[in-house]
Parts: C-alpha cells; structure tokens; sequence
C-alpha cells in the first residue's frame, strides 16, 4: 500500500505519453483497416479518417481472388516451413560440434557464420540467379527453399552454438565418462534441454523467411510461384488510382504477419533477445 | 588426453553438412560475385575481364557516392536516434509502467511499438507510400486538417523532402526492436545499485544516465551494431516506395546494384557495387564479433 501512496503524478504522465505513443504507432494500420472497408464514394466525400457508414467488403475479396491469395499463403507456408526446419536442423549440427564439441578452431569456423551472414544478398544474388537457371532451379519454390534454408543457418549457428558453449560442463563429463558416444550424447542429452531454444529459432525462421523479399524477386518470376510478399510488392503498384483497394491490399498483405506474431509473440520475444545478448 | 582429442575430433562431423552447405551456397555464390565485379558481362555469353576497370568507373560515379550517402543518413534514422529514443522509452516502460501498472500495460506497450518491425518491408512500403501521398494521404489530411495546409507536401515526389520521410518511416519501423532488446538488458541489472542511488537523492533522469546506461553497454553495442548493418542493407522500400527517386534522390547501395543486374543489364559492375557493400559490413561484423567475444559469449 505504502508504494501506492507514494505514486504521484509522473507514472500517470508516463502512462498517457506511451498509450499516446503506441496509438500512434497502431494508427497506419488502423487506418488501412478501415479504408478497406470504405465504400469509394464515402472516401471521396468523407475522406480517409472517417470510418465506414456502410462496410463494403467487396475489395477485400476482390483482391484476394484478383491475385489468388490463397495460392500465395499456401507458397509463403511451404517455404517457410522447410527453411525453419532445414535452417535448425543444419544450424543445431554445427552448433553442436561448435558449443559442445568444443572443436579445434571453432572461434574461425563460427567467425566465418557470422561475417558470411552480413554478406548483403545484393552481393549473392546474381551468382545464384545463374546458377539457378543451369541448374533448372528457376522460377521454382524450391530453389529459395535451399537457399534460406542454407543462409539462415549462419544466424542460427550463432544463436545455438552461444546457447550451447553455457551448457553445464559435468552433464558432458559424466555421460562421456559412462562412455556415451556423441551422437548419444546429443540424442539423450542435448537434444530434450534445448527442444524450446530450437522452437524458438524455428520461429524467427518462419517469420523472417515469410518476409524476405529480393530474393523472391528474382528467383520467382511467375505468379503461381510468388510468395505473399513478393506479391504484395509486384501488384499493388495497379492499384494505385484506387485508395481503398491500396488500403485493402496493405491490410491483407500485413494480417497474417500480425497474425503469426500475435499467436508466438512470447517465443518471438525470447528469440530476439536471445540473440541480442547472451 | 589424447582421448579427449579423438572425442573432439568425433564432433568435427556434425558441423560437416553446416559448413559445406553454407560455404557452397554463401561462400562461392560471393566469389563468384567478386570475380564478376572485374568483368564485363551481359548476363549472357561470356564475362570479357576487365580488371580493376569497374572500381575505376565506381570511383567517378556521382550516384555511387550519393548512395553511399544516404546509407549512412539511414544509420541515423535506423540506428542511433532509434538507440537514443529507445532507450529512454524502454526506461520509462521499465521503471514506471511494469511498477505502478502492470506487466499487462508494459506488454500492450511493447507489442503496440514492435509490430512494424513484423510487417514485411514491402508491405510497410504500401502502407507508407498510402499514408504519404499527395492527395488522399492520412498525413496530409490531417495536416490540412489542422490548418497546416502549406505543410501538406507531395513527400515522396520532391527530392527536399523524399529523404526525410523515408527516414520517418524507419524510425517508426526500427523503434520495436531497440525497445525489446534494451528492456530485456534492464531486466539483468541489479537492483541494488538503482535503489543505492535513489537513497542518496538522485533523481530518476540522473539514475537513467550514471547507473543504467553504463551497465546497458553491451546491449547498445549489439544494439547500435545490427542496425547500423540493416541500415547499410536497405532495399525492400526504396523498391516499392521510390525506385531510388525523384532523381537520385533516395538511392542507396543495394537498390544501385539490383538496378545494375537487372535492369541496364551492367552485371560486373552491380556486382562491383555489391562487393564494396559487403566489405563494409564484413568488417562492421568482425567490429561485432570481437566486441561479441569480448563479453564473454565464448568460452
């Protein structure tokens, strides 16, 4: 109670200054939100902070089957889903032999994860542009499927292998006493502990991938391929005489991010500041 | 002892697959990229080598230093006044709002602030280019709105101001991150010192500024580090938003060299535009690393 008292004004200022600032961050998306279901003549007389008299949810179906949206959620989640699972699957091998294994010149081989993960993709880009196309990977998903899933493992090699290098010494010790072998050792040992670290990353993994943009880009030219951020990025640019279908287009493009983000906001948290510091 | 290296030497298999994937996909796919930077190439038939011929052409090229240019302002919008707003707010949310309010409030409060870094660039560049234009944009109408009808500019279409409002985009956009990061790093600290310097007097700003910053070093190294490397990195809404328009006025490395690749078909020198990005944020990474190994990450 004593602390109560001592309250004052100032947190009650804080409070309205950062519900004030949070609004304001919300507010493009609100604003999409409800200019989506604006019917055209209210926007033109009542302009683009009124919110809808009647709701008009034509737009939102029409860009939906305009540019077949259910194909590109579906081509987002499959390649997503294989990254994450490929990404952690190569990342938690490395990291292993890096963080437990502790082998010889592992600060050089984790040192090589971490500068190739800044390597901007402009500079990968065209090699693997030309290389996709001798290779008969162009203008297939499953080309950015390999590709994601083979760069994300530098950032997860890194996360893993600081989560590892923390692990507790006489767990290790003991088992290799009793002759454990390994791979043992990461089946029964390694592998259970680090099951929601591993969830964790696969996460970012989806979420990072769903967004991912160049890539897609270049590799994915046709439309039954296109991921749902490549077509966001490739057909609005039509809509640009008509407002409302702009706001539509924005609003189905960022849902199911928002979506996604709400339902593992708590696993995507721990995931960021994870691999900030460990 | 000699039974412990053959155990160690057991582990070198596990990093096989890792390793070979990821020099072969990342590692050769910029060799080659480095190696097309001294040719010159269509993108069909063969590279004719040219030696340093692109790098000479780089030297002298006007846009190539304007993008360079604005690289280095988005550092400021993506990087240190998100790292400087940040802070303060993560502060306030951590010291007044989880106290007196609740994890509820704090929680709306960071999910509110972090949702724009969720959204894929390409969609927030719709949703922006939508808030940002001339006639029907929410900023300006709200501007005319409040009687500011001589604020209310075609933002994205001059050169004066297009710089400036992609900038308040990524201030809007980088916040969530520097927030999250920063708040996990107060959770760490000891209490012991804050409530030492609260019985001697000190008011909140000062224990703000002489007992947490300092301890938050860490943080706001990785924190300035990542996004000064996004920054660097920036292409996704300049490609929707502005084509590195009006004029050159928002061009910046990465969209400069995808321009090269694919649209004048100059592949050697994107590629050569590519190879001097990356050797800028090859060594801001090492910067992290050792700064990483410093600290302790690795034993």
């Amino acid at each position: 109670m004593s602390v109560k008292r001592k309250k004052g004004v100032a947190p009650y200022l804080v409070l309205v200054g950062l519900v004030f600032m949070a609004l304001v961050w919300l507010f493009p998306m609100y604003i999409a939100f409800i200019n989506s279901f604006k019917p055209e003549q209210e926007f033109v007389q009542n302009g683009v902070l009124a919110l809808p008299q009647d709701w008009d949810f034509s737009k939102f179906s029409k860009f939906w089957g305009e540019v077949n949206f259910s194909k590109k959620l579906l081509n987002s989640a499959q390649v997503s889903l294989f990254v994450a699972l490929i990404g952690v699957v190569l990342s938690f091998l490395t990291a292993y032999a890096i963080g437990i294994g502790r082998v010889k010149g592992r600060i050089w081989i984790l040192g090589f994860f971490m500068v190739a993960f800044t390597i901007p993709q402009e500079a990968l880009i065209y090699p693997l542009y030309s290389v996709s196309k001798m290779l008969n990977l162009y203008d297939n998903i499953w080309s950015i499927i390999i590709i994601f899933g083979v760069m994300s493992t530098g950032f997860g090699t890194y996360l893993l292998s600081s989560v590892m290098s923390t692990f507790p010494d006489e767990l290790l010790e003991a088992a290799r006493v009793d002759g454990a072998s390994p791979w043992r050792i990461l089946r029964s040992i390694v592998l259970p502990l680090l099951r929601p670290t591993l969830f964790v990353l696969a996460t970012m993994f989806f979420i990072f991938t769903w967004n991912e943009f160049l890539i897609p880009l270049v590799m994915l030219p046709s439309n039954d391929n296109q991921t749902v951020t490549l077509a966001m990025a490739v057909t609005t640019g039509q809509y640009t005489s008509d407002p409302t279908a702009r706001a539509a287009a924005a609003l189905i493009g960022f849902m199911p991010s928002v979506i996604f983000f709400l339902i593992f906001q708590r696993t995507l948290m721990r995931g960021i500041t994870l691999g900030a510091v460990k | 002892m000699s039974n412990k290296f053959e155990q160690t030497r057991q582990y070198y298999w596990f990093a096989v697959p890792g390793v070979l994937t990821f020099a072969t996909l990342v590692g050769g796919s910029f060799a080659y990229n480095i190696y097309l930077s001294f040719n010159e190439w269509q993108g069909i038939g063969k590279p004719e080598w040219i030696g340093l011929a692109n790098y000479e052409r780089l030297i002298q090229d006007r846009v190539f230093w304007i993008s360079f240019l604005h690289a280095f302002e988005f550092i400021l919008a993506m990087s240190i006044i998100p790292t400087a707003l940040g802070l303060i707010i993560a502060a306030l949310i951590y010291d007044f709002i989880a106290k007196h309010f609740g994890n509820a409030v704090s929680t709306f409060l960071r999910i509110s602030l972090y949702v724009p870094q969720i959204i894929a660039l390409p969609v927030v560049g719709i949703l922006w280019a939508w808030m940002l234009s001339p006639n029907v944009g929410v900023i300006n109408t709200i501007l005319r709105n409040i009687g500011l009808d001589k604020f209310a500019l075609n933002w994205l279409g001059q050169s004066s101001t297009a710089m400036f409002a992609l900038s308040i985009m990524m201030i809007w956009i980088q916040i969530g991150y520097t927030i999250v990061i920063l708040i996990s790093g107060m959770s760490r600290l000891d209490p012991y010192l804050d409530e030492a310097a609260q019985l001697d007097g000190a008011t909140w700003f000062e224990r703000f500024r002489i007992v947490t910053i300092p301890q938050l070093y860490p943080e706001i190294s990785v924190v300035l580090l990542t996004t000064t490397v996004a920054a660097l990195k920036v292409f996704g809404p300049v490609y929707v938003m502005t084509n590195g328009g009006p004029g050159d006025a928002t061009q910046v490395p990465a969209y400069f060299s995808y321009f090269h690749f694919f649209s004048t078909l100059k592949v050697g020198y994107g590629a050569s535009v590519a190879t001097v990005l990356a050797m800028i944020l090859t060594v801001l990474a090492i910067g992290l690393l050792k700064f990483q190994r410093k600290m302790g990450v690795l034993r």
